[in-house]
Order: structure tokens, then sequence, then C-alpha cells
């Protein structure tokens, strides 16, 4: 346990003067996460509404492959996304391995089925004569979208937030399409690694503080929108 | 109600974050980045640390990328093109690279040695002997327990040329395969009570942790010895020469060997490396 304490030292240590290359690692996983998980929401939710909304053949098909794309486990999905970029691979003119861009990649891939899952979900646990009521008032579709997100948005709100603990927690795909060089693509998850291989339990613990300290930041400020508009009951008169 | 709610703020801070990274266009020249697959000791130790950004200072224009796996896999993508140089140390595995005619202009950069460590109390006493297939028999014969990394790392390469000189193929309840690197190896071994072999510079880092004893050292065969190859153009596309030849050359470069030299003796008391540049391999720990 002693170890443990060691570690929290010197995460408040790394975090209290400012540590820079720490700093700049624990910035970087934010960006490459928030990037990763802004995209996914770009693909996941419309695919998630339509998946919801619309029946067409295949669709149950379609619904088990985001089923199953939930559990995707990282270290497979940098197996393939790196076989993709090699510069032997399909896509290896854009020279993209051992890049950031590499990352967000792999990291879109894992956590685009999360958000896809939930928001189909969430959608459908609406009540269907929602959609009827809106239709029948007149509401185009872009309206009706509009209003539907609006009355799942507890749910889309939890959806982004798995999408992003997904994403930020992972290791394996970052590990291999990233290959976790010094100042271009280390993130705290494959700093830890890099650490505690080096026999430096003390920081690999610090950094593994400050990783949970970040999520919980990220997932607070999102419950935070996402509590605000708990349903008021009426106060007794 | 509904005015409170701010999907649309949240939107906006999501472009936010879309809009800040100014890394995304995959930006720099090819012909800048050299890619180095090298083991996971070369990193670990620190060495690449100090080297890499030197190298960078003194070619300026090269970014290097270190990928970091065992030996076998970094000789495999260096193989398969995807990396312009190899920093590796597995001597008659690279030969076979050479020899295939994938891995160009093998020269020795520098060396340290492997350890046999175990339990203190050394059921298997193999400290009375001084020969490291002596000791692997007597592991095998005692069925004390060892551990191997078991992954086609240059530790694991030497291990098996080991049980080949003892002329025992390992298999059993004693033989215990990790697949994991040197670190983790070393704590599975210290937890078990096993014998296992690491390279001096990775037991040095974990020295505090672990209660495993040093039991054979100094054989011949127990020797580490790293080099440095160039990977063939025709191996593959997009293959940077120059920048892997750069590296190569920065490797074995006199001021380079100082560095390595002096690498490690602040933090351990004593080097982690021996620079070797320029040496035969029979000349090495002579």
């Amino acid at each position: 346990m002693g170890l443990v304490w060691e570690g929290i030292k010197q995460a408040c240590w790394l975090l209290f003067t400012g540590d820079a290359e720490v700093l700049g690692i624990t910035l970087f996983s934010l960006q490459v996460s928030g990037t990763a998980t802004a995209l996914s929401l770009v693909v996941g939710i419309p695919l998630g509404i339509l998946l919801a909304m619309k029946r067409f053949p295949g669709r149950s098909f379609a619904v088990s492959l985001i089923n199953t794309g939930m559990g995707l486990p990282p270290v497979v999905v940098g197996l393939f996304v790196t076989i993709f970029l090699w510069r032997s691979g399909p896509l290896g003119f854009m020279e993209l391995l051992y890049t950031p861009t590499a990352m967000i990649i792999a990291q879109v891939v894992i956590a685009f089925p999360i958000v896809a899952g939930l928001t189909m979900a969430a959608f459908q646990s609406l009540n269907p004569n929602l959609r009827l009521q809106l239709l029948g008032i007149g509401a185009s579709t872009p309206q009706l979208l509009w209003l539907l997100c609006k009355e799942a948005r507890l749910p889309l709100l939890a959806a982004i937030m798995a999408g992003f603990g997904g994403v930020i927690s992972e290791v394996g795909a970052s590990m291999m399409v990233g290959g976790n060089i010094r100042g271009q693509t280390r993130v705290l998850t494959t700093a830890t690694v890099l650490e505690t291989g080096k026999g430096n339990f003390e920081i690999a613990i610090a950094l593994g503080l400050i990783l949970l300290l970040l999520t919980f930041a990220v997932n607070l400020l999102l419950t935070h929108i996402q509590q605000r508009e708990q349903i008021r009951w009426p106060k007794p008169s | 109600m509904q005015k409170k709610f701010s999907f649309p703020t949240l939107l906006a801070a999501m472009a936010l974050v879309l809009t800040v990274p100014s890394y995304l266009p995959a930006g720099e020249a090819a012909s800048r980045n050299v890619i180095l697959s090298t083991t996971t000791s070369t990193q670990d130790s620190g060495l690449l640390d100090v080297l890499v950004p030197l190298f960078e200072k003194k070619n300026s224009g090269y970014s290097v990328k270190t990928v970091s796996v065992g030996t076998g896999q970094a000789l495999e993508l260096a193989a398969k093109g995807e990396a312009d140089v190899a920093l590796v140390h597995a001597p008659s595995l690279e030969k076979k690279y050479v020899a295939d005619g994938k891995l160009l202009n093998r020269r020795l950069v520098m060396y340290n040695d492997f350890i046999i460590l175990g339990p203190a109390n050394d059921p298997a006493k193999i400290k009375s002997t001084k020969s490291s297939a002596e000791a692997m028999k007597r592991i095998a014969a005692s069925a004390s327990r060892f551990v191997s990394r078991g992954d086609n790392s240059g530790t694991h390469n030497l291990e098996k040329s080991l049980w080949k000189s003892a002329a025992i193929q390992p298999k059993g309840e004693w033989y215990i395969e990790s697949g994991q690197g040197m670190g983790a190896t070393l704590g599975i071994a210290n937890d078990r009570g096993a014998y296992t072999i690491s390279d001096r510079a990775t037991y040095l880092a974990f020295r505090k942790r672990v209660t495993l004893a040093i039991l054979l050292e100094g054989d011949r065969p127990l020797l580490n010895i790293y080099s440095v190859m160039e990977v063939n153009p025709a191996n593959g596309p997009r293959i940077n020469t120059a920048g892997g030849k750069a590296f190569a050359d920065f490797m074995v470069a006199p001021e380079t060997q100082a560095v390595i030299k002096s690498f490690g003796v602040e933090k351990f008391g004593q080097p982690l490396f021996i620079p070797v540049a320029g040496m035969r391999e029979e000349q090495v720990g002579e």
C-alpha cells in the first residue's frame, strides 16, 4: 500500500508543479479522445436514429453488428487499423501510422458503435405516439428529429459519456497505431504501460490517477449538463 | 424549460474540440519520418529518450518514430518494409534476415549481458556452475520453475539457444511462458520463486522490487549484443532509405558511442551498455 501512497504523492507533485511533459500528455489525451468522441457522435447518432426509426431489410442484422461493435476489443481494432495504415496496406500512401490521426481513426471505430447503439436504444424508448403527434401538428423532418433528440437528451448524453469513457481508457489500439512516441503520440494510458515496464511504479500510479481525475472531470461536466434538466416536481401548494 | 437545455452549447464545444487540433493533416513530408523498429529494452532503459532527440538535433529535418516491440516483431516489421532501420539484439536471428537480403549493413552498436536469476536458496544448485548450458540442464533436471518470455523477443531467442546447447526441450509444469515484457516477467518469476533470464539493464531497473538473486553471470553465451541494420529498399514501398542510413550511421558514430558509454552511470552506478562499434562479434567481451 505504501506504493499507492507514493503514487498519490507523485500525482499531486506532478499536477501542482505543472510538470510540462505530464501536462502535455494529459492535454493530448483529452484532445485525441475528445476529437474521436466528437467524430463518433457525427457518425453514431444519425446511424442510431436511422436504426431506431426506419424499417428496412437487413436491419436486425445491422443492429446485431452495432451491438457487437459496442464491445469491440480495442486491441483488435488497433491491429486492423495498423494493417490498413501500413506502408504496404491499402491506405499506406497517406503515411498515417504512428500519428495522432491514426489514433483518432482507431478510437472513432471503437466509440461510434457505442454511441450508435445507445442512441438507438434512446430513440426506441421514446413513446411512439410522440412522433405521430409531432407529425400531426405539422413538424418537418428536421424539426421532428430535433425535437426527438431533445426528448431523448438524457440517454443521448449517457451515450456521449460511454463513448468518451471507452476511448480515453483504451490502451491496446493507441499503443499499436500510435506507437507511444514521446512528444508525438504518447497518451496517459500508453505512458502508464511504459512506466510500468520501466519499473517506475510510482509514476505509473500517478499517471493512472491523473487519467481517472481527467475522466471524472469530463463526466462531471457532462453529468452537470445532463442533470440540470431533471424533471422538477411541482411543489405541493 | 427547454430554453435552458444546452445541447447547442455542447455541440459548440464539440466543434471547438474538432477545430483545435492543428495536427490533423498528415502534414509532415514523407521523407522526414524515420521509423525505428527496436526492442523494448532500449526503450525501457531510457536510452532512446536520450539518443533520439540527439539524432534529431544533429540531423535536423528528420523525425524519428520509435516502435518498440519484441526483437522478433521488430525484425519482421523491418523485413516487411514497415520500418526504415532496426536496432535489435538477437544475432543469430539477425544473420538470417541479412542472409535473406531483407536487412543490410549489420553493424554492432553496444552490448551488455544477460544474467540467470533465481530464488536465493537456489533449488537447482546452479550457482556452483559457470556454464549457462549446465545451469539450464540442472534447472530442467530438478524441474525447478522457470519463467520464459515466450514472445520471440531477443531474450527469448537467447533462452532458446541456451536450451538448445543444453540439448533440452523445455516442457512441463515447471516451465512457465509469460508472453510479456521483461519487467512483467521478472515480477512473475519473483512471485513464483522461479528462475528466469533477464538482460542486466532491466534487472537493474527492477532490482528494488524483486528478491531474485543473480545466480549465474559472465558466461560467454550470455553476451547481449545489439546491432543496427538498414532496411533493403526492395522490401516495400515508401521506405526512407536515406533516413534509415542516417540513423544507423548515428548509432555507431564516436560521439553517440560516448553517450552510450556514460548512460545510466548516474542512476545505477554502472553503465547499462558498453559501446562496441567497429568491433567484430568475436572481439566483444574480450
